[in-house]
């Protein structure tokens, strides 16, 4: 049956592709976590207002999620080609396509993560403040905690993103789903192949969505 | 304990330049209940938050306890801001802790070693009435059980000041006595010394010892309560006091009394912080030969006695009624007996 309505699907590759679609999407949501937290905290402690208001940081954070957040993904692939060499040594495989899938993701995370931290009540920092916090302690007791499920379903929205990033990549050389539904399917004109490949792609969305929002609706104690 | 002189503090905004406070002096004693009241825009939230130094000071000095606040460096601030308990009118709990990591939350800025918190927070749980509520988060909880974890809070590392930013003002009426009455609770319990701000005469009635009224960044009458009750001298004091004891009505029915009970002799009892001779009006009639009938009046309690004004009609004897009278000026009751209508 499988194989009639599929003759040209080999599941073994198909599970490889899967796997690598899988590796890229995990580390490249883990390095854009890291990284767009870390900016995002930038934007919002430099920002107005901010405990480590300051303009020049603020513009020089902004300057840089902007630019990049501007760059169209498959352009910012292309242009960091030198960069990813020199880090990965090559610029073929899904390790390759790493560096190019976090310095796009995290700029768009990084407006997810202040948008996230402005929403946190100005009055418990103050009362923070008043009770004779450190700014440490109020970045990792009070702002992170309370901005949490916000932190949780702006990664969930970013990895999503990213796992479409993972495709486009795919079409130049990185591997997994997309290079597989390229090379294999709409080469070869086996449109069974890119639709198998679409529907392992759709079902990985879903997977992270239901992740994301049973995660952040459990941490969400409001 | 707390003294303040020359406190100031504008705000630079585009257009023009705020003097939220200006030229502030202040003295506040050990263990008391100081109020400031005033509408909103008088200065006293900026005034509150300048004594932990959440607003910088633009001149001034503020010494609480012996501590210069007004000079420390951001280190030492930070310790003094141990020693002072703050509580707000939005509470300002963390909704991802539940009731007890909240009142916590003050103990692990301080250092407090794990087992200690433990204790100290069960401790002041049941301090402010909330056994049980412990696990709850602040979702769960209503207003004033908010408010409690809130006092609870402020008092986790033994503040010698408890600040009260409109600690009331978002509770409903009883609610906010049950807050005022853990209030007083505490500060007879623990000593400490309360400054509050607020906006209702009724909470400055309730618990303060000693009152001031701001307006325009200024303090303009300072006093006990029951002075400043009693002898409201601004405009802006007198509006207050009428919100507790509101009476505009008062003239005319003055004028029908008199007309009503032209035999006799009508007085007016002046209740000025009277607490032995509670239940004077009985004690009168039985004493002396005379029916006292009650014809209008209005008696509140503070923290220092009865406060308010009867009107009472005396019939009898006119001898019977000047002993009666005097009887009655003997205490610390005011009488006015030929007043003017």
């Amino acid at each position: 049956m499988f194989e009639q309505l599929f003759p040209n699907v080999q599941i073994d590759d198909m599970i490889t592709a899967t796997n690598e679609t899988l590796f890229m999407t995990f580390f490249s949501v883990l390095g854009t976590f890291i990284f767009g937290l870390l900016l995002g905290l930038l934007l919002y402690l430099t920002g107005p207002g901010g405990i480590w208001q300051n303009k020049v940081a603020n513009w020089i954070t902004a300057a840089f999620v902007n630019v990049f957040r501007a760059i169209p993904f498959i352009i910012l692939i292309l242009l960091l080609f030198p960069f990813t060499d020199f880090l990965v040594g090559t610029i073929r495989g899904p390790s390759a396509a790493l560096p190019a899938l976090i310095i796009g993701g995290a700029p768009f995370y990084a407006r997810l993560v202040e948008i996230a931290l402005k929403e946190v009540d100005k009055g418990v920092i103050e009362a923070a403040k008043a009770m004779g916090a450190k700014y440490r302690t109020i970045i990792f007791k009070v702002l992170l905690p309370e901005s949490t499920p916000a932190l949780i379903s702006g990664l969930t929205v970013t990895a999503i993103a990213l796992i479409s990033y993972t495709a486009v990549a795919g079409v130049i050389g990185a591997g997994g789903l997309g290079d597989f539904a390229y090379f294999y399917g709409f080469q070869r004109n086996s449109f069974d192949v890119v639709f198998v490949c679409t529907v392992l792609i759709v079902i990985i969305v879903f997977i992270f969505q239901f992740i994301g929002d049973f995660a952040s609706r459990k941490l969400d104690k409001r | 304990m707390i003294s303040i002189k020359g406190l100031s503090k504008v705000f630079r905004t585009k257009d023009q330049d705020v003097h939220a406070v200006s030229d502030l002096e202040a003295t506040i004693d050990s263990g008391e209940i100081f109020g400031v009241i005033g509408y909103s825009g008088a200065g006293k939230s900026t005034f509150i938050r300048l004594l932990n130094r959440l607003e910088d000071p633009s001149g001034g000095t503020i010494n609480i306890d012996d501590r210069e606040i007004s000079s420390l460096s951001k280190g030492d601030l930070r310790l003094a801001r141990q020693d002072m308990g703050m509580i707000f009118q939005h509470f300002n709990l963390l909704w991802s802790r539940t009731v007890e990591d909240n009142i916590a939350f003050p103990l692990e800025i301080a250092g407090v070693p794990k087992e200690e918190r433990k204790h100290r927070v069960d401790e002041l749980v049941e301090l402010v009435g909330l056994g049980g509520r412990g696990a709850s988060y602040p979702s769960q909880l209503s207003g004033g059980q908010k408010q409690r974890v809130g006092i609870a809070r402020a008092l986790a590392n033994r503040p010698k000041v408890l600040l009260c930013d409109e600690a009331t003002s978002a509770l409903d009426p009883e609610t906010t006595d049950s807050i005022l009455d853990l209030l007083v609770d505490i500060n007879a319990k623990l000593g400490l010394t309360i400054v509050l701000i607020t906006h209702e005469m009724h909470v400055i009635r309730k618990i303060c010892h000693r009152v001031a009224v701001m307006e325009d960044g200024k303090i303009v009458e300072e006093g006990d309560v029951l002075d400043v009750f009693l002898r409201p001298k601004q405009k802006v004091t007198k509006r207050f006091v009428d919100q507790v004891m509101g009476d505009p009505d008062r003239e005319s029915s003055l004028s029908l009394i008199k007309e009503e009970y032209p035999l006799g002799e009508v007085a007016q009892f002046h209740f000025v912080g009277e607490r032995t001779h509670q239940a004077l009006i009985s004690e009168v009639s039985r004493k002396f030969q005379v029916d006292v009938n009650v014809l209008h009046g209005k008696i509140t309690q503070t923290q220092k006695g009865a406060y308010g004004t009867l009107i009472v009609h005396l019939e009898g004897e006119k001898e019977e009624i000047e002993r009666a009278l005097t009887y009655v000026r003997e205490t610390s009751v005011e009488v006015e007996v030929a007043f003017d209508v």
